[in-house]
């Protein structure tokens, strides 16, 4: 058995290759450059307004990355939320908090190199783990999309509705919670 | 298309929030840190999703529910750090020490004991 099973995982290689491109590969680590370049600069520019413009980039090229995984639904999702309201949010933050608009000498606070050191050991021994672990795992693009909106219906309202509900409750507390913090007390009520 | 790329993107920009949410010293460019470790988990699961071929599609549900989750956090912690600045004059998270163990900052102090004058007023 182990046999016929080594046999089929080399017969895999020989079909596929190791480390095989195809076009949707390749347009996957480009714009996965992409993104990560911009995650970078995000955490590292020291203009508040422009980290927020790269997280712009940054949450793009991952809306593309899932058209790439075919999960059509999600990437418009992406689009929706993350760009088009939570960044906005930030702008909007970043602009009530009156952040400078210019270059902030203090945008990264003493620790930095500490930081470096813990996000580096993390990014090393996730990315050991996870390149070993699915070294020889194929992800089939092939066939109906995985995440058409049509799908996406019928899975989230015929499985998923208790969750999908219990969520709207959560989101309209947070909207309340938000209003309540947010509202400038009067004067007199202090 | 080979399920490394994905995942070890997906754990590269994770690492990369990480990195934000430690060195930041502004709150909102931490929150926006914590987007990017958001976002790195989904790209994850849509990732495992589409390589299982579940077909409860659990990973993309969870995704949306990720996502949802997300923009109700961004809207409470902008509240929240909104809030922070209008009382303090500061969004910094280094200057909000007053749980620390050492000496307070004398002007957090100084709020500090204004605002108990007020309470107790």
């Amino acid at each position: 058995m182990t046999g016929t099973a080594l046999s089929a995982l080399a017969a895999e290689h020989v079909s596929r290759g190791f480390l095989s491109t195809s076009g949707v590969e390749i347009v996957f680590l480009l714009v996965g450059l992409v993104t990560l370049g911009a995650a970078v600069v995000t955490v590292t520019t020291r203009q508040l307004v422009h980290a927020a413009l790269w997280l712009v980039v940054a949450l793009g090229g991952l809306a593309v990355e899932y058209l790439l995984l075919t999960a059509e639904f999600i990437a418009w999702v992406q689009v929706l939320i993350y760009v088009g309201s939570v960044v906005v949010l930030l702008l909007f933050g970043l602009m009530l908090t009156k952040a400078p608009i210019g270059r902030s000498p203090d945008a990264d606070s003493g620790n930095r190199w500490a930081a470096l050191g813990v996000a580096g050991a993390a990014a090393a021994a996730l990315v050991w783990v996870v390149v070993d672990a699915f070294r020889t795992t194929w992800i089939d693009l092939d066939g109906a999309p995985q995440g058409s909106t049509k799908v996406s219906g019928e899975i989230l309202f015929r499985h998923w509705v208790l969750p999908f509900e219990a969520l709207s409750v959560l989101l309209l507390a947070a909207l309340v919670g938000a209003i309540v913090l947010s509202r400038r007390k009067k004067e007199e009520e202090r | 298309m080979h399920l490394v790329y994905p995942a070890v993107l997906a754990a590269l920009l994770f690492c990369v929030g990480l990195y934000g949410v430690l060195a930041r010293r502004n709150a909102i460019l931490v929150l926006m840190s914590v987007e990017l470790m958001l976002n790195a988990v989904n790209l994850n699961l849509v990732a495992f999703d589409v390589w299982l071929r579940d077909t409860l599609h659990a990973g993309q549900a969870l995704t949306l529910f990720t996502i949802a989750i997300a923009a109700a956090e961004i809207g409470i912690g902008l509240a929240i750090v909104l809030q922070v600045h209008r009382n303090r004059g500061t969004a910094d998270v280094d200057r909000l020490r007053d749980l620390a163990e050492d000496a307070p900052d004398p002007d957090t102090d100084h709020e500090h004991r204004e605002e108990k004058a007020e309470a107790a007023a």
